[in-house]
C-alpha cells in the first residue's frame, strides 16, 4: 500500500518536472525560431536550390518529350529511323508555338556548338512540314541532323537531371561513346581555376597571418590608450566598402601610380613594375581588406592569456625565444586557426577584387559563377561551380578539423 | 633566524619608477638570510610586488644594486637567476598536462630524460598529488593546481623560491592548509622563500620574518610576534592586528616613560617608542586584549571612565566596544572566564590598562 | 563560409526577391531600364523627358548592366516591374528565343520599312548605332596607329593595349590583323583553324594586353597612361575628349552594333510601353540624341537630321561604315560559349 502511494507520488513528480521543462524548452524555441527561419530561407534553402539547379535539366524533357520517348528505343549505333524524326518534327512544331525553340538551341548548343541557330532553323522549318517523310526533311536542312552524336547528345541532355554540369566544373564530359573523358585542352579551365582559388587564398591567409600575427601580439600587450587607436587603424577598413578599397588599391598599384613613381624617382628600377593586373596586386589588396578577419580572433585570444604565462616560463628557466613559442604561441593557435579559416573561407568567394586588380590569369571562381549567372545565363553551370566549390570547401574543413580540431578554436 | 648571518638576497639602496615622477620603492635595503622565509606584507600600491618583480628579473631597478649569493643580478635575464616561482593565479600552461608542466623547467636545463621523470614524480609525491600527472590543469581544482604551481617551482631544485600571493584564490580553509603545507616544505627544503601577501594572518603564520610595505619603504623588519607585540609605528601597529589608537601630545618624557596628554580627555602613562621630546603629537596604541575592565583599584596606571557601546559575543571572547577618552570605537577584548561581570550597553565601567603595553608612536 | 554559400547558392533566390522588392513600387508609371552613365542622361534629356512632357506620364528610370539574367528571373517568377529596356543585340535575339521579350508588332511603332537594315528584330527594334572601335592616348606617339594591324604591331607602336575581355570583335580584329578580309572573317572563324590563327595572332601582343569588363575602363586608362591604346566603345572615348583626354578613335574595323528598345514580356504597362518606342522612334526625337552622344540614329530619316559635322563622328557616317566589317550576332549567339571558354583557358594560361 505504502509503496503504491511512493509511486504515485513519484511519478507525478517526474510529470511535473517534464511539463516544466517542456515549457521551458518552448520558450527557449521561440527565441531561436525568428533565426531558425531566417537560416532555413536564406540559408538552406539557396543551398539547396543550388544542388538542384546543378543537376536540373528540363529543357530538353519538358520541350520535346516525343523526341525522348521516341529516342528511348534506339541503340545509337546508326542513326535513327522515322519515328523519332515525326516526333522531333511534332515536338518542334509545339516548341515555335510556346516560344521554348531558343531554350532547347541553347542546351543543345552546350553539347554540340552552333546547335543553337540550326535549332531555332529546324523550327521554323518544322511550322512548314506538312507530312512526312521527316527524316529526308531534316536530312536536307543540315547535316547535323544526319549525325548520330547529334542524337545521342539529344537523348543524354533529355534526362531530367544530368551530371553535365558537375562533370564540366571539373573540366570532364561524356564521350559520344558514353564514356567520362577530360575536355579537349582548349577548354580545359576550371580544374586550374579550382586550383588557383584555393592557391590565392592559401597565400592571402598566410600575408594575414604573418603580417597580422605581430600586430596582434603589440595590440595585445600595449596599455588599452594606445591599443585602441591602433585598433582603429587596423579596423578602419572595415568602415569603407570593399569596392572604395579595392579601387583605392588600383589607384596606388597603377602603372603611373604612386608606388611606381616612388620606384622611378629613386631609382630602384628603371621602367615602371607592373603591380596592377597581377598576382601581386591581387594578393596586395585581399591581404588588406582580410587582415583584421585574421587579426581579431588573434588578438582576441591574445588578450586571454595573462603575461603571467611568459613570466613563468622566463622563471622556469627558458630563454625570451623558448618562452615565447612553447608557452605563448600554443595559447593562441586556437585563435590563430579562428582567424585564418574566417579568411581562407572568405578569399574562396572573391570576386570583385581579382576583377580590378587581377590579371587574367588571377581570376577566381566567383568570377566564372558570375559569369555563367549573368552573361551567359547558364545557371546550371553557375550552379555546378559553386556546389563544387561548397563540397572542396566542406572536404578542407573536415581536414582542417583533422589537424587543428574545430572545439578548439576560438574567436576571443 | 635573527642571529644568523649568511646573507642570501641584499637590496642596496634599490629605487623603482615607472614614470620617472613617483617613486614605487623608495631606497630599499634589505637582506634575506639563507634558508630564510621572508614575507613582504602590505597594502597593494605599497611596493612589495615590485620589489618581488625586481628580485625576479622582470622589472629592473631604476636605481642601486640586487644580489643573488653575493652577485649582481641587476642584468641577469630572469631565465638565468635559478628562481623558482609561485604566481597568484598559478599561470599552469594550460596546453600542457601537469607532467609536463613539471618537466618543463627540467627540459629547458636539458635534464635527461630518465632523471625528469623520477623528479617530476617525486616532486608530485611532496605535494601529495601522485597519480594526477597527465592531467590538464583545467581538469584540477583550485588547491590541486596550486599544489602543481608550487611542485613546478621546486622541481628543479632552485635555492629560492618567490611566491606572489599564491593563495590569495583559495576559501579560507583551504588557505590555512596551504600555509601549513608550505611551511612544512620550507621547514624540510631549507630553500629560502620570499613570500608576497597582503594578508598578515597568513604573514604571521608562516614567515620567519615580516617585511612591512607601505609608500614604498619598509616600515618594519622583523619577526612575526616582534611585529604584533612591539610594533614601532603607527601603520604597523594599525596594520597588524587590531588596534586601539588613541592621538595626543607627549607631556613628559623621561626613563623608558612618558605622559601624553588626550586633549580635554586626560592623561595617560605610556612606553615611548618613536617620540622624543615633550610637546610631540603622538598615537598611542593599543592592543584590545591588554585593556582591563573594572580591574581592582591601585593595579594599573592608567584608568578611565569608560561607558559600553556594543557587545558582540565571540565564544572565548567577547569584543566590547567601548567610548573611552574621546574614542567611541575602543575595542577591549574580554575572555568569557570565569570571574567576568556580565556587561550590557549604556553601562557604565572602568577601563584600565599598564604602561608598558600602551606604546607611544608616531603622530598617525 | 556562410558568405561563400550565399554568394554562390541563392543567386537565383535573391535576384527573385529584388525582383519582387522593386514590383511593389513599379506599378502606375512606365519603368523604362538603360545602360546608367552618359547615355542614359544622353536618352534622358532627349527621350524620358520630352515624352513625359508630352504624354503627361510618369517616366520612372532604373540602370542595369546588360544582364539579362534579370529580365529572365523577373519573366520566369511573374513579377515583371521593368517595362521597356534597352538592349544589345545579343540580348535581343537571346532574349527572344527564351521568350523573355515580347515580340513586337510593328504597325503600333514605325514603319518597318524606314528602319535601318537588321535594326528591326522580331523582339526589339534599333534605338541608336554604337560602334566598338580603338583609340589611342595622342600624347604617346608622335605618328598614331591608323589600322587595326597597327593595333597588333608591337614593334611600330610599343605599350600595353587595352581590350574587353570577350571573345567578341577580338578574334574578328585578330583575323582582320592578319589579313583576313573583312566580309571573309565568319567564313574563317568559322572552321577550328580559323580561331586558331586568331588565338595565335592574339598570342603575339598577349604579354601586353589588359582586359576590361566595364566600358568607363578604357578611357579611364588611356588617360592614366596605363595602357596607350584601347578598344573602346566610341561614346566613351568621345565624352573623354570633350573633356579634354587627348585621345583619337581610329575608325577602322570598327564594329557598329546597335543599342536596342525591347518590352519585357508579361508587362501589364504593355500599351504604354508600346506607346513610348514609338516615341522614341521617330525621326526627330532620334536626331536628337547625336549631340549628346555620338551614337548614330536607325531611322533613315533622321540620318539627314544630324548636322553634318556631328554626322562624321558616328559610326553610322557613310566614310566610317566603309570600314567597318560586318557583325554577326548570329554567329555568336551560336559559338560564344565555346570561344569564351577557349579564351578564358588561353588567358588563364
Amino acid at each position: 500500500m505504502s509503496v503504491t502511494t511512493f509511486d504515485l507520488v513519484q511519478s507525478s513528480l517526474k510529470a511535473r518536472l517534464r511539463r516544466a521543462e517542456r515549457m521551458q524548452r518552448l520558450r527557449a524555441g521561440l527565441l531561436v525560431l525568428p533565426l531558425f527561419l531566417f537560416v532555413l530561407l536564406v540559408f538552406l534553402v539557396p543551398i539547396v536550390i543550388l544542388m538542384t539547379r546543378a543537376v536540373d535539366n528540363p529543357e530538353i524533357a519538358d520541350n520535346l518529350p516525343r523526341t525522348i520517348e521516341a529516342l528511348a528505343e534506339w541503340d545509337g549505333t546508326d542513326l535513327p529511323g522515322e519515328p523519332v524524326f515525326a516526333a522531333f518534327a511534332e515536338d518542334l512544331r509545339e516548341t515555335q508555338k510556346t516560344k521554348n525553340t531558343g531554350l532547347v538551341g541553347k542546351r543543345l548548343n552546350y553539347e554540340i556548338s552552333g546547335a543553337r541557330s540550326k535549332s531555332l532553323q529546324a523550327g521554323r522549318a518544322a511550322e512548314k512540314m506538312e507530312s512526312g517523310p521527316y527524316k529526308e526533311a531534316f536530312l536536307a536542312l543540315d547535316p547535323l541532323w544526319g549525325k548520330t552524336e547529334t542524337w545521342s547528345a539529344i537523348k543524354r541532355a533529355g534526362s531530367p537531371t544530368t551530371s553535365f554540369y558537375l562533370l564540366k566544373a571539373v573540366d570532364l564530359q561524356w564521350s559520344p561513346a558514353g564514356e567520362i573523358e577530360q575536355v579537349p585542352p582548349d577548354q580545359r579551365l576550371f580544374v586550374d581555376i579550382f586550383i588557383r582559388t584555393l592557391g590565392i587564398s592559401t597565400l592571402v591567409t598566410l600575408a594575414t597571418l604573418l603580417l597580422g600575427f605581430p600586430l596582434a601580439y603589440i595590440l595585445a600587450t600595449l596599455p588599452p590608450r594606445h591599443s585602441n587607436i591602433l585598433l582603429i587603424f587596423v579596423l578602419l577598413p572595415f568602415w569603407t566598402s570593399l569596392l572604395v578599397r579595392t579601387t583605392a588599391w588600383v589607384v596606388v598599384l597603377q602603372t603611373e601610380g604612386p608606388i611606381n613613381n616612388l620606384l622611378l624617382w629613386l631609382g630602384l628600377t628603371d621602367e615602371p613594375l607592373q603591380l596592377i593586373f597581377s598576382r601581386f596586386g591581387t594578393v596586395v589588396a585581399m591581404t588588406h581588406i582580410q587582415l583584421p578577419f585574421t587579426l581579431l580572433p588573434i588578438y582576441s585570444v591574445m588578450k586571454t592569456i595573462s603575461p603571467s604565462y611568459v613570466r613563468a616560463a622566463r622563471s622556469l628557466g627558458a630563454g625570451p625565444f623558448r618562452a615565447f613559442w612553447t608557452v605563448y604561441f600554443p595559447q593562441t593557435v586556437p585563435g590563430i586557426a579562428a582567424g585564418c579559416l574566417l579568411t581562407f573561407i572568405l578569399c574562396l568567394g572573391y570576386y570583385i577584387t581579382p576583377a580590378l586588380v587581377g590579371g587574367p590569369s588571377d581570376q577566381m571562381i566567383s568570377y566564372f559563377v558570375a559569369l555563367y549567372t549573368n552573361r551567359e545565363l547558364n545557371w546550371g553551370q553557375a550552379s555546378a561551380l559553386g556546389a563544387v566549390l561548397l563540397c572542396a570547401t566542406l572536404i578542407l574543413y573536415a581536414v582542417y578539423n583533422r589537424l587543428v580540431g574545430i572545439d578548439k578554436m576560438k574567436l576571443g | 633566524m635573527g642571529t644568523s648571518t649568511d646573507p642570501f638576497v641584499v637590496f642596496s639602496d634599490v629605487q623603482k619608477t615607472y614614470d620617472g615622477e613617483i617613486l614605487v620603492v623608495k631606497n630599499l635595503n634589505l637582506t634575506i638570510e639563507r634558508g630564510e622565509f621572508l614575507t613582504l606584507l602590505g597594502p597593494s600600491g605599497s611596493g612589495k610586488t615590485t620589489t618581488l618583480m625586481m628580485l625576479a628579473g622582470f622589472e629592473v631597478p631604476t636605481h642601486g644594486r640586487i644580489e643573488i649569493d653575493k652577485v649582481e643580478v641587476n642584468n641577469v635575464a630572469p631565465h638565468k637567476r635559478n628562481i623558482g616561482m609561485v604566481f597568484q593565479n598559478y599561470a599552469l600552461f594550460p596546453h600542457m598536462t601537469v607532467e609536463e608542466n613539471l618537466a618543463f623547467p627540467l627540459q629547458v636545463r636539458k635534464v635527461p630524460k630518465s632523471e625528469i621523470a623520477a623528479k617530476v614524480e617525486r616532486a608530485l609525491d611532496m605535494v601529495q598529488m601522485p597519480a594526477m600527472g597527465k592531467r590538464r590543469p583545467a581538469q584540477l581544482s583550485g588547491g590541486q593546481q596550486q599544489r602543481v604551481a608550487l611542485a613546478r617551482a621546486l622541481v628543479f631544485d632552485p635555492k629560492l623560491v618567490l611566491m606572489d600571493e599564491p593563495l590569495g584564490a583559495l576559501d579560507k580553509q583551504l588557505r590555512e592548509h596551504m600555509q601549513i603545507e608550505i611551511k612544512h616544505i620550507h621547514e624540510r627544503l631549507g630553500v629560502t622563500i620570499v613570500y608576497v601577501t597582503h594578508d598578515q594572518s597568513e604573514a604571521l603564520t608562516m614567515s620567519d620574518r615580516v617585511a612591512v610595505f607601505n609608500d614604498g619603504i619598509i616600515q618594519q623588519l622583523a619577526r612575526p610576534a616582534d611585529l604584533y607585540e612591539r610594533p614601532e609605528n603607527s601603520f604597523v601597529a594599525q596594520f597588524i592586528g587590531e588596534n586601539n589608537r588613541l592621538n595626543g601630545k607627549v607631556t613628559s618624557i623621561g626613563n623608558g616613560a612618558c605622559t601624553v596628554a588626550i586633549e580635554g580627555q586626560g592623561q595617560v602613562a605610556a612606553t615611548p617608542i618613536s617620540v622624543r621630546d615633550a610637546g610631540s603629537p603622538t598615537t598611542l596604541s593599543l592592543r584590545p586584549e591588554r585593556v582591563r575592565i573594572n580591574p581592582e583599584a591601585g593595579q594599573y596606571p592608567n584608568q578611565f571612565e569608560a561607558e559600553v557601546q556594543e557587545l558582540i559575543y565571540l565564544g572565548d571572547h567577547t569584543r566590547c566596544r567601548v567610548s573611552v577618552l574621546g574614542n567611541a570605537n575602543f575595542i577591549v577584548k574580554v575572555p568569557n572566564a570565569e570571574g567576568v561581570p556580565a556587561m550590557s550597553p549604556g553601562q557604565k565601567v572602568r577601563v584600565a590598562w599598564k604602561a608598558e603595553d600602551c606604546r607611544a608612536l608616531d603622530a598617525f | 563560409m556562410k558568405k561563400q554559400m550565399m554568394i554562390k547558392g541563392s543567386v537565383a533566390a535573391l535576384v527573385a526577391a529584388g525582383v519582387l522588392a522593386t514590383a511593389a513600387y513599379a506599378s502606375g508609371s512606365l519603368t523604362v531600364v538603360s545602360w546608367g552613365g552618359a547615355y542614359q542622361e544622353a536618352q534622358r534629356n532627349t527621350i524620358f523627358k520630352p515624352y513625359a512632357d508630352k504624354t503627361g506620364a510618369a517616366v520612372k528610370e532604373e540602370e542595369y548592366t546588360g544582364e539579362i539574367a534579370k529580365i529572365r528571373a523577373m519573366v520566369e517568377s511573374g513579377t515583371v516591374s521593368w517595362d521597356v529596356i534597352s538592349v544589345d543585340t545579343p540580348t535581343a535575339l537571346q532574349g527572344c528565343d527564351e521568350g523573355v521579350l515580347e515580340e513586337l508588332d510593328y504597325s503600333r511603332i514605325v514603319d518597318k520599312s524606314k528602319i535601318l537594315p537588321g535594326a528591326a528584330l522580331d523582339c526589339a527594334i534599333g534605338s541608336d548605332v554604337y560602334a566598338t572601335i580603338f583609340a589611342y592616348n595622342t600624347t604617346k606617339f608622335q605618328e598614331g596607329p591608323k589600322t587595326i594591324a597597327d593595333f597588333f604591331d608591337l614593334e611600330k607602336f610599343p605599350g600595353k593595349r587595352g581590350m574587353q575581355k570577350n571573345p567578341m570583335n577580338n578574334l574578328e580584329w585578330a583575323l582582320i590583323a592578319d589579313g583576313v578580309e573583312k566580309d571573309k572573317v565568319y567564313e574563317v572563324l568559322g572552321t577550328p583553324e580559323g580561331v586558331d590563327r586568331a588565338f595565335a595572332k592574339l598570342d603575339t601582343i598577349k604579354s601586353q594586353v589588359v582586359w576590361w569588363e566595364a566600358g568607363a575602363q578604357p578611357p579611364q586608362w588611356l588617360a592614366d597612361g596605363e595602357v596607350v591604346m584601347s578598344t573602346a566603345w566610341n561614346g566613351r572615348i568621345a565624352n573623354a575628349i570633350k573633356e579634354g583626354a587627348p585621345l583619337q578613335i581610329v575608325w577602322d574595323a570598327q564594329a557598329p552594333d546597335l543599342d536596342m528598345w525591347a518590352i519585357a514580356k508579361g508587362t501589364p504597362n504593355i500599351d504604354a510601353a508600346y506607346d513610348f518606342i514609338a516615341f522614341a522612334s521617330t525621326p526627330e526625337v532620334q536626331s536628337a540624341l547625336a549631340p549628346s552622344i555620338p551614337y548614330g540614329p536607325t531611322h533613315l530619316d533622321a540620318v539627314a537630321l544630324v548636322e553634318p559635322e556631328l554626322a562624321k563622328t558616328l559610326p553610322t557616317h557613310p566614310d566610317n561604315l566603309a570600314l567597318a566589317y560586318p557583325f554577326s550576332a548570329e554567329f555568336w549567339g551560336d559559338n560564344m560559349e565555346e570561344l569564351r571558354a577557349r579564351l578564358n583557358t588561353w588567358l588563364a594560361q
